[in-house]
């Protein structure tokens, strides 16, 4: 599903700055991982490479078991559009869109904007609560409900893969719990995989795998959502 | 319980709020604030540039006027034919005069070339008293009594390129007259005439017995008034007795309301500049709304953000007003140079004077600039002030707010300017109809998010997602979308409705010459001097191929020593059907039998003497007050001064005098226009002594010299509208680049930087397309105004309105294409992975 085999990515120039170091990880299909770490890290550059958003300085990366470094920019996007769904911590909803025009947006750049469309954005909605919102503002909305909304939003054409950046990191305590466990659900129920970074253990204990991102690269946590879960999928980076 | 004082805050302290305020002066200093600086630099410029020219303009025709009037209290003034010499005698005997000195002034005609030279005939003896200027200077006395000795000043003498010794050849009549440069005249200034003796222009130049003028010298302490009032009642009709200001005033008088327009068409640029502080200042204070809120919650008090931001474009004014007074005196020498004072207009003639550094108008445009920019931010900085920090500093990115009086003001300040519009003039002068212009400009841009709303509104959703999110994003903010479409809707708005009237005017213009020029040929005589006699004109009535010819005798008359003379045209025309030589608005009804003579007047004086047609004009001809009725009014594009159509054989009757300087030719059927010119040419003999023209000629002069005189203005529109599209490119590039996360959201989302720049491009074209149109609606209606109230009340010139479709087209196209493409472009830069990245918190 995503395979990531020895990447290694920089920013800067003349003192480039290491931001992921030998980074090795496989998530299945319908698997839900967490990644751990600390702030600067590189956790969501590491998503930013898992989307093709970001290009590596070496090892390579796969999705549905296409390199992407075989696709061009266009090709990337679409990947993203069909097969990616996208959570962020600041929940980067468009102001100026209803919230079900927001939840409805990845169909309509799919070019699908029908009825069945529309009700799917409505099904959503109902999925995350907000099912009488549909015609509300985002301005309207507490950040709790904004961050259902993008959960809608990176669900509604069924993708394959949720990455989700810290979803949690501009929510209190209780609506972080809330937010985590609609997410969980709805990645479930669409039976997607789910890539989710965060600095918050708590935020990560839902996930089927834990592993914590480090200067030297990623290594697995033991947690009791695994336990909890029994799956049988592979757990170790190769 | 004594009131606690708020602690005093240090210098560093304020420096600190300042420049979180503004955001640092380097910060101001780019982009768009620097486009601000330049717009402001831009309308101080043309304005200050326009000024320095008027006013080298005015100073050259004030001092010719003093010069040639010297030490004069008082002149006495006539027709431009003269009056009887015998009023000289009856001024010099007065109590109160203690010197007068006669007068002889004539345009004479230059042999072989097509320009006339003022000389003025004066008694030496009496001259030296009062105008000394007007006196010969020679080795022989006595040359300065001489009949052939002419004494040009220095600025003609450099201008004929003569010496001492050289001739100077004048035509008189159809004749050359030689004339021997004696001397020069005893002045330094820049006017071009030259002086002889009194006595020889009157003789040489037909002037037997007649004066043009006469200059007085009071007794010191003499009550000028009373003196004025009792030489005035020993005067002709038609000669007036006033002192040399009032005609220096009359000059300037002549040229003022092209001279005020042009001012006006000039601070047109500044106030588009103003327009592109307050869309800089609105978006700038939308971008800093958070940092703004902090300062707020932090304690700043409102008032000091408000003086802050002004602060902020105060300083935009100021180094846009610095630049523009060195760049506006840099054109005002080049235009001086190249153009002349008038800027081809055509109603200066002499030598280029300088131009001067003017200090409290220098002060006054650098203020104008500093005001501009603070009036473009003022609203902008009330709303920074007024926003509530807390919620502004949640929503960071909301649209710009829109004063909740806007709509009130703009519906307020569209009413006035209308009902402004309906106002006569004051002084001549449009004053009303530039504040109609001013106040329905700033009530439309107030509507503007009023307006604009519906308008999105009613628009249909595409299905492309890259056109649905551009006009979502439009719909959803109205006030960022009408702060950015002020400076294109007012440059347009200016620029469409200088385009109409010109084009209604030229229009007109051709029509007017379709209606005034009936002959195939035109036959005319230059300046004073020459003319046809009653020989001349047996003679061109009957040359070869010659069917018919019309006579006309030009010449003016003085209404009012204040004002210019008036033309006074009398011309063969039969009354009965006056509509075939003349382009009369309204009916020309014939006189009744026992009514005074017809007698035709065009509109300026229609205007200015608010005389309709069966009305009663009474007209100083030959030193008497002849009674004329009103018989119609007719549209003139050549003599704003005003100007009579009377009968020349009633003329004839009146001053005796025959001799003709115009004449309009119809060719027989087969004759040959080349044939004609050529009969004509033998008969006056060698050089320009007769000008002929077709009528086509005619036409393609008057509307070249139509194209120069409007020229700057085109300059100046384009230069507008420049400003105006740059200041929507800044704008829509700030905003591109604040929205980058948008963008990096969109391309997380899949959407494609092709997709995002479409939908960029999409609402670049939308924003032009909604600013040029309100532009052009906005601009017909000016247009009105500037056609019916403007122009009528500055030059009482009619016209009929005519929109020149064609070239709007183009320009909204061009100005659509431009706007999208500087979207485009805006796009490339941001949408990059700059954008992806904006998008995380954190590595």
């Amino acid at each position: 599903m995503v395979e990531l085999r020895g990447v290694a990515k920089s920013f800067g120039g003349t003192s480039p700055r290491r931001v992921l170091h030998d980074v090795s990880l496989r998530v299945a299909r319908a698997e839900y991982v967490a990644i751990v770490g600390a702030s600067g890290v590189g956790k969501s550059t590491l998503l930013n490479v898992v989307a093709g958003l970001e290009t590596i300085d070496a090892g390579s990366v796969s999705v549905d078991g296409v390199d992407l470094a075989s696709l061009d920019d266009d090709r990337k996007s679409a990947l993203r559009r069909e097969r990616i769904g996208f959570v962020f911590q600041a929940f980067h909803v468009l102001p100026y869109l209803s919230v079900r025009d927001n939840v409805a947006l990845p169909l309509a750049l799919q070019g699908r904007q029908g009825d069945a469309e529309r009700a799917r954005a409505d099904a959503m909605l109902r999925a995350v609560g907000l099912g009488d919102r549909g015609a509300s503002s985002p301005a309207e909305l507490s950040g709790g409900e904004l961050q259902r909304v993008a959960i809608a939003r990176a669900l509604v054409h069924r993708p394959s893969l949720v990455l989700a950046d810290e979803p949690t990191g501009n929510l209190d305590p209780d609506t972080a719990a809330n937010v985590m466990r609609v997410l969980a659900q709805a990645v479930r129920d669409n039976d997607a995989s789910a890539m989710l970074v965060t600095h918050s253990l708590a935020a990560a204990a839902s996930a089927d795998r834990v592993y914590r991102l480090t200067a030297d690269g990623l290594r697995l946590l033991e947690t009791g959502a695994v336990a909890r879960r029994e799956r049988d999928v592979p757990t170790t980076p190769p | 319980m004594t009131r606690r004082e708020p602690p005093r805050t240090s210098f560093a302290a304020r420096r600190s709020v300042f420049a979180a305020i503004s955001g640092g002066l380097r910060e101001a200093l780019r982009g768009r604030s620097l486009l601000a600086i330049v717009a402001i630099a831009f309308g101080v410029a043309l304005g200050y540039a326009v000024h320095l020219v008027n006013e080298s303009a005015v100073r050259e025709l004030a001092s010719g006027i003093a010069v040639l009037s010297g030490s004069a209290d008082l002149e006495v003034r006539g027709p431009r034919h003269g009056f009887a010499e015998s009023v000289y005698p009856r001024v010099a005997r007065d109590r109160d005069v203690v010197a007068a000195s006669p007068v002889v002034e004539v345009d004479a005609k230059l042999a072989g070339r097509r320009e006339t030279l003022p000389i003025l005939g004066v008694d030496v003896f009496r001259a030296i008293a009062i105008t000394p200027s007007l006196v010969g200077i020679a080795d022989d006395r006595l040359d300065t009594l001489r009949a052939d000795a002419l004494f040009p000043s220095a600025a003609a003498a450099r201008w004929l390129d003569v010496a001492r010794g050289d001739r100077v050849v004048v035509q008189i009549g159809l004749r050359d007259a030689p004339l021997r440069v004696a001397g020069h005249a005893n002045a330094t200034d820049n006017a071009r005439y030259a002086v002889m003796d009194i006595a020889a222009v009157q003789d040489r130049f037909d002037f037997g017995g007649r004066l043009t003028r006469i200059d007085v010298r009071l007794a010191p302490g003499a009550d000028r008034a009373g003196a004025q009032r009792r030489l005035q009642s020993l005067l002709p009709a038609g000669v007036s007795i006033a002192p040399p200001a009032t005609t220096a005033d009359a000059a300037k008088r002549f040229s003022r309301a092209y001279r005020v327009n042009l001012d006006v068409l000039a601070l047109v640029a500044l106030f588009t500049g103003a327009m592109l502080v307050y869309a800089t200042q609105t978006l700038g204070v939308a971008r800093r709304r958070t940092p703004f809120a902090l300062l707020r919650t932090l304690g700043l008090p409102a008032r000091r953000l408000v003086a802050g931001v002004l602060g902020e474009a105060a300083l935009v004014g100021l180094a846009g007003a610095i630049a523009g007074l060195a760049i506006g005196h840099a054109i005002a020498l080049v235009a001086v140079r190249h153009f002349g004072p008038d800027l081809g207009a055509g109603y200066f003639e002499g030598d280029a004077s300088a131009v001067l550094v003017d200090v409290p108008w220098l002060l006054l445009f650098a203020g104008l600039g500093v005001v501009a920019a603070l009036a473009g931010s003022a609203l902008p900085a009330l709303d920074a002030s007024r926003a509530a920090p807390a919620a502004a500093l949640k929503a960071a990115d909301a649209d710009v707010v829109v004063p909740a009086r806007a709509r009130p003001l703009a519906v307020a300040s569209i009413g006035l300017g209308v009902a402004f519009a309906f106002l006569p003039a004051v002084d001549e002068l449009p004053v009303f109809g530039y504040f109609a212009i001013a106040l329905i400009l700033v009530g439309a841009i107030l509507a503007l998010p009023s307006l604009a709303q519906p308008m999105l509104r009613a628009l249909p959703t595409p299905r492309r997602v890259p056109f649905a999110l551009a006009l979502a994003h439009l719909r959803a903010t109205p006030g960022k979308f009408a702060s950015m479409l002020a400076a294109v809707v007012a440059s347009v708005a200016l620029m469409s409705a200088m385009a109409i009237m010109v084009a209604s005017f030229r229009q007109s213009l051709d029509d007017w010459l379709g209606v005034m020029l009936p002959a195939d040929l035109y036959v005319r005589t230059q300046g004073d001097s020459a003319f046809l006699s009653t020989r001349d004109q047996r003679a061109v009535a009957t040359l070869a191929g010659v069917a018919r010819a019309e006579f006309m005798r030009v010449t003016s008359i003085g209404l009012d020593p204040a004002r210019p003379r008036i033309v006074l045209l009398a011309r063969d025309l039969d009354p009965e059907h006056a509509g075939s030589r003349l382009a009369l608005v309204g009916g020309s009804p014939t006189p009744a039998h026992d009514a005074a003579p017809p007698a035709w007047i065009n509109e300026a004086l229609a205007d200015v003497l608010h005389l309709r047609v069966g009305e009663t004009l009474r007209l100083p001809i030959s030193g008497r007050a002849v009674e004329f009725t009103v018989a119609g009014v007719w549209r003139d594009y050549a003599r704003q001064q005003g100007a009579i159509v009377i009968e020349r054989r009633r003329y004839e009757a009146i001053t005796g005098d025959a001799s003709v300087n115009e004449a309009a030719l119809w060719l027989v059927d087969g004759a040959s226009i080349a044939g004609v010119r050529n009969a004509l040419a033998a008969y006056a003999g060698p050089g320009d002594r007769l000008l002929v023209s077709t009528p086509g000629e005619l036409r393609r002069l008057s509307l070249a010299t139509f194209d120069r005189t409007f020229a700057v203005t085109y300059a100046l529109e384009a230069a507008a509208v420049v400003i105006g599209l740059a200041g929507l490119s800044a704008a829509l590039v700030a905003q591109t680049l604040a929205r980058r996360r948008e963008f990096g959201m969109l391309r997380h989302l899949g959407m494609t930087r092709g997709s995002i720049g479409t939908m960029l491009a999409a609402e670049g074209a939308l924003l032009a397309l909604v600013g040029v149109a309100g532009g052009l609606m906005l601009g017909l209606a000016i247009s009105l105004i500037l056609i019916h109230v403007v122009n009528r009340q500055s030059f009482h010139w009619g016209m009929d309105l005519h929109v020149p479709a064609g070239s709007l087209t183009a320009l909204a196209a061009v100005l659509i294409a431009l706007a999208t493409l500087a979207a485009r472009l805006a796009a490339r830069r941001a949408t990059g992975v700059d954008a992806v990245r904006a998008v995380r918190e954190d590595w």
